[in-house]
Parts: C-alpha cells; structure tokens; sequence
C-alpha cells in the first residue's frame, strides 16, 4: 500500500487501506512528543498556508504545530484580518496563495465543497480542515487513532456518535472513517438534528441515549453548535442536556472498559459534564495530542502524492 | 536479476558477527555504558544478535535499540510514493552513551548520515560507532565503518542483497546483477 493523493478532502473517498496507512504513520510521529527536540528535517523549505474562514483554536495550531515539527513554514491567514474582509475571493485568496509558493493549504471555510474547489483551482496540495456541515477528515482520523490506540483495533467495535449530527462535518467524516475499518456506529440525538440521508450511509440512528450507552465500546460526545443553530431544532439547551447530555449517571450505565472522546470544544454541562470530562475513561486531552501526530502523518505522505482527483 | 556470487552462508554470518561483538568489547573495554542501534530493517536483527553474543561473551547485557530513518532521508523530495514510517524505539536515555549503529550494507553512506542525525536529535551521546555486515564501497559521503564483517568490492550495477532468518526466513549474502 503507497500513498499516491494530493489533496485530502474528506474520508469519503479513502479507501481503508489508505485510512489504515494514514494511521500507521501517525504512531511513528507521536514518538516525537517524548523528545527533548521536537524537530524532524522531513518537510524542510516547504510552506504551509492555514486559511481560516471560521475561528478555530485545536485544529489551527495542531496544523501549525505538525508543520513546524516537520520543519515546513507556516503561515496564517484569518480571513477577518486579510483582504478577504475586503471582499477577495476564494479563488482570487487562492491564487495568491499558489503564487507565494506554497506547497500545503489547509483551509477551514463554511461553505461543503470549498476544499474541493480549492483543489480544483491550485496546484498545491490542498488539505480540508472543514467545510461547512460536508467532512473534517483529519478530525475523524484523529478520533480513528484514539480509538485504535485506546481499543488495539476499530474492527468489530460499536460506536455512539451523539448529538447534533445535522451541522455535524465530524459525524460525517466519523462515519465514513468508522463504518470503513469495519466499526458498528449509532447515531443519537434529537430527531430535528438528525438528517435522512445519515442511515444511507451506514450508520443506525436512535433517539434513545441511554437505551443504547450500556452496549457501546465508544461514545464519540459532539459539541452543540451553538453558532449554527436555527430556532426551534429543539426547545432548550436545558432540556438538550437532561436528554442527551453524558453526565456521572449515565456514564454509569456504560461498559467500564467505554472510550469516551469529543472533538472540543466542550460546552461543559451541556452534552458533557465537567465530571465526565475528567474521568479516565474520557480521552479528550490526548485527542488534542493525537491530532498532531495525524497531521504530521498527513502532510508526509501528501508531500509525495501527485493525482489530481 | 541474476546471482553473481554468493557471498557468505549462515556460517560465514554467525562467525563474522562472533568476530564484531568481540570487536566491540575490545574497543570499548566492555559493556559499560554501551548502547546497540539497529538501523531498520535488517540492522535490527543484526543489533539483536551482536547484543547476544556480547552477553554470551561477557556475561552481561547489553541494551539495544531500533532506528527508523525515514523520516530524516535526503532523497524524499525526489521519491515519490512516500515511503512508509515506522516507529523508533531507543529504550534507553542515548545522552553520554557509546553507541554502536548497526547495518547491513554500508554502501553510498547516506544511510549513516541520516541516522547520525536522528540520533543527534535524541540527546548528545558519548560517541558514536558504526558496525556493518558488508562494505561494498563507493561511499559519497566522508563515512567509514568502524566494525566491517567483510569489504566487497562492487560496481554501481551490482547489488548485495542479505537475507536475514528473522527477515527472510534465511541467512544469506548474495551479489546480484541487473540484467
């Protein structure tokens, strides 16, 4: 199995072998956290641009953080702060971008399919941090790695993927990822936050959190948008939280052996409490720490890729 | 591919890496503060096996660790698929420690180069020794083998391959040549 992509635009259209590559990849690079020198030559004199169309804090610095430890130079642009607020573009920004010589660009944008059309467009190699509601692979596949690190293999394991599935670009990813490396996934929320099109691709639904928690190996806790929500998907944060937030009680109802992960930022006392959070089972700093290796990992292997999809 | 010469036997192996690990106490007065470096893939099994004919010599152990190197290579811009990581595990502290790096082939001695590098960024050891099964010259860099289990003169369109048990399933030197 080699690794022959440009871009990485969603989880949709890799293969397991390359899901699984991908990994691979990733546990050599975590190493790199118990050096005194977190450097490696590998990528040195290659540029990475981080273009944020929307605020982000984990995904933005764990790219930024992947490119300086694979000796690449990284530059970002917030779009609040560059000549997109004068009006530029995407594709105007995007050129500017391929014209200062840059090797990677990871960009974040609110509309499904920027990262697509970026591709289109450049040269370089264009990695999607999320677009709109449509995919966030490297946040699937930092979650894929947490649980194969966590669980030794995702094959065969039943995941809950909870919340608000409708905005949800990490549901989707998620059950791309997960359902490829032969994982069960349910997913759980409010029937107005959960879209038709979601059993179509492979995952159950329920509405029933604590019917389905004492059977799951995994509970992936999504944050509530609160930012994308319109009114009325359902009454009240309070009532949200009392039906499908995971708090000590329900926890309790769990496997003892349960994994539970959520891709931050948390709204504590919402869909988690402060108390699950913190609880061993809950892996969420290590997702953070994760995610860098998973970055570094992909920008290697797509620093030697060379189709155009 | 065509066999040219077939080089050294399972024998000839045993007996050289016997004479290396001799080698290695003689040079630096035994075991102490010593740590083996095998250098992926096939250096690891020779890593292991001079470390257990160091402890049948001396009757000590002696630590020993895996290098990958891939990440530090000087060719990957030039290389395309990426080849594969994996994983490096030294599971002792390299800092003022003589290591001895182990390889199979010693042959351009980029090799040596990128894994002096990645040994560097791991901490500052003592000093560092390089240990080969073979040394088929033409090197393009100022790199020389301290422990040699035998010099084997090439040309570029020659190639040694080393079969190793515990890679291939057996232990062999062989010369190949395209054709």
């Amino acid at each position: 199995m080699s690794w022959t992509r440009k871009h990485l635009l969603g989880l949709q259209d890799l293969s397991r072998d390359e899901i699984q590559l991908i990994l691979d990849t990733a546990e050599p690079c975590k190493e790199i956290f118990t050096r005194p020198i977190k450097k490696l030559p590998t990528l040195r004199g290659r540029v990475m641009v981080n273009l944020f169309y929307e605020p982000s804090t984990r995904t933005r610095t764990s790219f930024e953080l992947a490119g300086k430890w694979m000796s690449v130079d990284v530059i970002n642009i917030s779009t609040n702060l560059s000549s997109v607020a004068k009006g530029e573009s995407l594709k105007d920004t995007a050129k500017t971008i391929e014209a200062l010589g840059a090797d990677f660009v990871v960009i974040r944008h609110y509309a499904a399919g920027s990262a697509k059309l970026l591709a289109e467009t450049v040269q370089v190699s264009v990695i999607n941090a999320g677009d709109g509601a449509h995919e966030h692979p490297t946040q699937a596949l930092l979650d894929l790695f947490t649980i194969r690190d966590k669980k030794g293999s995702i094959e065969g394991l039943h995941v809950a993927i909870v919340g608000d599935i409708l905005h949800s670009r990490v549901a989707r990813s998620n059950i791309w990822g997960l359902t490829k490396m032969g994982a069960k996934v349910t997913v759980i929320g409010p029937p107005t936050l959960i879209p038709q099109e979601i059993e179509q691709m492979g995952a159950e639904v329920s509405y029933d959190l604590d019917e389905v928690i004492p059977h799951v190996d995994v509970i992936n806790m999504l944050r509530i948008q609160k930012e994308r929500q319109v009114a009325g998907l359902f009454p009240s944060l309070r009532e949200y939280s009392v039906l499908y937030g995971l708090n000590r009680r329900r926890l309790d109802q769990a496997r003892d052996d349960v994994l539970v992960i959520h891709p931050g930022p948390t709204n504590l006392g919402v869909e988690i409490t402060s108390e699950v959070a913190e609880d061993p089972r809950a892996s969420i700093d290590e997702q953070v720490t994760n995610g860098v290796a998973v970055r570094m990992a992909v920008l290697y292997l797509l620093s030697g890729g060379k189709d155009i999809p | 591919m065509a066999i040219k010469a077939h080089i050294m036997d399972e024998e000839g192996i045993r007996r050289c890496l016997r004479r290396i690990a001799h080698e290695i106490l003689e040079r630096n007065r035994g075991v102490e503060n010593l740590g083996l470096v095998g250098i992926r893939t096939r250096g690891v099994p020779l890593a292991e096996r001079l470390a257990r004919n160091i402890e049948e010599i001396e009757g000590k152990p002696v630590l020993a660790g895996t290098l990958d190197i891939t990440l530090y290579r000087d060719d990957l811009t030039m290389v395309a698929p990426q080849p594969l990581v994996r994983k490096t595990e030294i599971p002792f502290d390299v800092t003022d420690r003589r290591l001895v790096l182990v390889d199979d082939v010693l042959y351009t001695g980029r090799t040596v180069r990128a894994a002096l590098d990645a040994l560097m960024d791991l901490g500052r050891p003592q000093s560092i020794q390089l240990a080969v099964l073979v040394d088929r010259g033409h090197r393009e860099l100022p790199i020389r083998a301290d422990y040699v289990g035998k010099n084997v003169p090439t040309s570029h369109r020659e190639d040694v391959q080393v079969f190793l048990l515990e890679v291939d399933g057996e232990d062999k030197v062989l010369i190949t040549e395209q054709v």
